[in-house]
């Protein structure tokens, strides 16, 4: 809370920077703003970012080191004997019982010494919360100070202030990068322990999907077996049921808005399907579950085939019906940009309009077509909400789309929902999951990429 | 286009309509609306066989327009009306009966930019007569893809790399590789609308000398901003301005001895 209003006034002082910076350059030059360098907002930025920047820098560095440096001064004002037969462990938690009679929390336990000592933690922690104040806004306003004499008519303050931008959006695009990198190392240390436990070969080959391991010699019942045939074979299954459903409908969706349909009937007909795209997929995921498998199961039952109610079949016609806007957008967009000249020539050699989208337009737009398609395969082998409701959990490794089957995804969602050893063969196995499947869609997405960027090239 | 200034057509100059022998295609009282605009006034004109007519005009006249009538590309823009009558060989193309598809057969065409189909040199020429049948084994196919590039005069630089995609070729070349795409189907009139106007003047050159030479077996029209092509290319030259067919006479005379004050304006370069 402190640190908040702490933040607000800085905050307030960047504005007060700014009309000063404003200001300033104007009276400098005596009003004439056409004799700066740069405008008088620029001017106002410049002392803003001043101000900013290195008042934001001490308060994250203080925040940051007044933990480490409270918790070690405490620590050290212990008294020798008190800590002299203790060892780390112990050390952490009487800490912790500080911490928590200064914060005015229950304490596992509460002696003359912690009860002293928290009382010297929270002095301290007020004095650092004074001092944080004072010294930020202090760097702030000297900041302001400083900017200003520095302003005058020469002053290059749009090339500092586009400069300074720059880097900050040179920084935002690091923390994509860096939470990805991140994410993907934290998948490769946690596979790499687990596939200590588990050999690499019978993960990836393994034809049997059991994760339950025992947690006492003495349980039944608990195979372990971890190969992931299974559930690769459950994922690929649903997603060809799905692209099944999405490519045909998606394509001839394309086709007839971009060739046939009037300007009037696209503009109403494309934002609808593209709804498609943001229902969320929980509401599919019910919709599959409730809806559709008893669906097939009734009609199925009526042929005489035995679809049970939670099935592949359910699982990837809904999930198809998902990625439709993926293929039917995509191809769009590249149908739409096949040079009408292509069509053109077509029809002056008397082709229909049949004959010129099956032979000229299709055949030049397919290359986008297939990277829409791939990107939507990725799509639905990483989709998760909708088989996890509709296509069930048994790790059958079965073709038959009339069967219960499970993908990756909803093995990685049951293995970590709930309480959990992170040193288990069954936990880590998760991670092993999630790095295949990332391998997998990032695949995919680069294949997809490339196939587009070498269409691009083709007409321009 | 400020046709509130002239509401009447002015009639046209010259010897728009034949005085003897049969017109390969007859067009009259032709008018030519785009939703609002009148792109076309009664425009009435004789195209005689196995020659070289010109159109020429300022941009914006309507020549183009008058072009894509002939067969019936505007048909695949929305909002275009045509009315009055056009016929080839004394057969009414806007008639109900008429079929597109074989209209297109007999009338070829080449446009303004190359447009050659992402597909190879072979399949470009094939695509008409597979979509037509016009042949029936694969040998025949080789001979008359063999053929229209000869016509086109384009055989003997792609004979070696008949499976390279047609986007390869130069600006020329692709040209003619439409010229040859466009004879493959055995039309008897070919359209060109600007033909050279994206080529080089060596690639243009090339291109003259076969309209030259097809003059021989095709009527061909040929929608130009280039006047000295029309003159080198053309038998016949029509004068289009605003919608307007101004002046339609033998090249020469319309060039050397224009008989309207437009169209000498416009010959001699005085504006346009």
């Amino acid at each position: 809370m402190q640190t908040f209003m702490l933040i607000l006034a800085v905050g307030a002082l960047i504005l007060i920077g700014f009309q000063v910076g404003h200001r300033r350059s104007v009276a400098i030059v005596g009003g004439k703003a056409s004799q700066l360098h740069s405008l008088p907002g620029y001017h106002g930025f410049y002392i803003a970012l001043w101000c900013a920047i290195p008042a934001l820098m001490v308060m994250a560095a203080w925040l940051v080191m007044e933990p480490i440096l409270l918790d070690s001064a405490v620590m050290a004002s212990l008294p020798a004997e008190f800590t002299a037969s203790k060892t780390d462990a112990q050390l952490s938690l009487i800490l912790n019982d500080i911490r928590n009679i200064a914060a005015g929390n229950i304490a596992s336990e509460r002696s003359e010494v912690t009860v002293l000592a928290a009382q010297r933690y929270a002095e301290w922690k007020q004095t650092s919360l004074i001092a944080r104040v004072i010294v930020v806004l202090a760097v702030a306003a000297a900041a302001i100070v400083y900017a200003r004499r520095r302003i005058h008519p020469g002053l290059r303050a749009r090339n500092a202030v586009e400069n300074v931008i720059k880097t900050l959006m040179i920084l935002c695009s690091l923390i994509a990068i860096l939470t990805t990198v991140g994410i993907v190392l934290s998948l490769l240390f946690e596979s790499g322990r687990f596939f200590e436990k588990v050999p690499f070969t019978d993960f990836l080959f393994g034809i049997e999907w059991s994760p339950q391991t025992a947690l006492r010699k003495d349980q039944v019942g608990s195979s372990g077996a971890f190969g992931a045939i299974p559930l690769f074979g459950g994922t690929f299954l649903i997603s060809f049921i799905a692209l099944c459903v999405a490519v045909p409908i998606g394509l001839m969706t394309a086709i007839y808005m971009a060739e046939y349909a009037s300007r009037k009937i696209r503009s109403a007909v494309k934002p609808v399907v593209e709804i498609l795209a943001g229902v969320p997929t929980v509401v599919y995921g019910f919709f599959a579950a409730l809806t559709v498998a008893p669906l097939f199961r009734d009609t199925g039952a009526v042929f005489g085939i035995g679809i049970s109610s939670e099935s592949a079949l359910a699982a990837g016609v809904v999930m198809g019906i998902m990625i439709i806007p993926f293929v039917s957008s995509l191809s769009d967009d590249v149908i739409n940009a096949v040079p009408q000249s292509m069509r053109d020539g077509s029809y002056g050699l008397g082709a229909t309009r049949s004959e010129t989208i099956r032979k000229v337009v299709l055949p030049a737009a397919l290359p986008g077509i297939v990277g829409g398609v791939l990107l939507a395969a990725s799509r639905a082998i990483g989709e998760t909400m909708i088989v996890v409701m509709a296509a069930g959990l048994a790790a059958n490794l079965t073709a038959n789309p009339f069967e219960a089957v499970s993908t990756v995804t909803v093995q990685v969602v049951t293995l970590l929902v709930g309480d959990q050893e992170f040193d288990s063969a069954k936990t880590l196995a998760a991670f092993a999951l999630g790095l295949v499947l990332f391998c997998i869609t990032l695949l995919l997405n680069v294949i997809a990429l490339h196939v587009v960027r070498k269409y691009r090239e083709q007409y321009e | 286009m400020s046709t509130e200034q002239r509401p009447v057509p002015t009639p046209t100059i010259g010897i728009p309509l034949m005085t003897d022998g049969t017109p390969k295609v007859a067009a009259r009282n032709v008018n030519v609306y785009y939703g609002d605009k009148h792109a076309i006034r009664d425009v009435s004109m004789d195209i005689s066989q196995r020659e070289v007519t010109a159109f020429i005009g300022p941009s914006g006249c309507g020549k183009s327009t008058f072009l894509r009538c002939l067969n019936r590309m505007n048909d695949t823009i929305d909002i275009c009306r045509i009315d009055g009558r056009i016929a080839i060989d004394d057969q009414d193309i806007y008639d109900r009966k008429m079929d597109v598809v074989q209209l297109r057969a007999l009338v070829g065409m080449v446009f303004q930019k190359p447009n050659p189909f992402p597909k190879s040199i072979f399949e470009n020429i094939a695509y008409g007569p597979r979509i037509h049948g016009l042949v029936d084994h694969k040998s025949d196919l080789d001979q008359l893809v063999q053929s229209s590039l000869e016509r086109a005069g384009l055989w003997k630089e792609v004979k070696d790399r008949l499976d390279q995609p047609g986007t390869g070729l130069s600006g020329g070349q692709q040209q003619r590789l439409c010229i040859a795409r466009a004879i493959a189907v055995q039309p008897e009139i070919i359209l060109m609308d600007e033909p050279c106007s994206a080529l080089d003047p060596i690639a243009t050159s090339i291109v003259e000398d076969l309209i030259d030479e097809l003059r021989a077996s095709y009527t061909i029209v040929i929608v130009t901003h280039s006047m000295s092509q029309a003159a080198r290319v053309s038998q016949k030259t029509a004068f289009f301005h605003l919608g307007d067919l101004v002046e339609f006479d033998e090249t020469e005379k319309l060039f050397t001895n224009p008989q309207e004050q437009r169209t000498q304006d416009y010959v001699t370069g005085r504006f346009g």
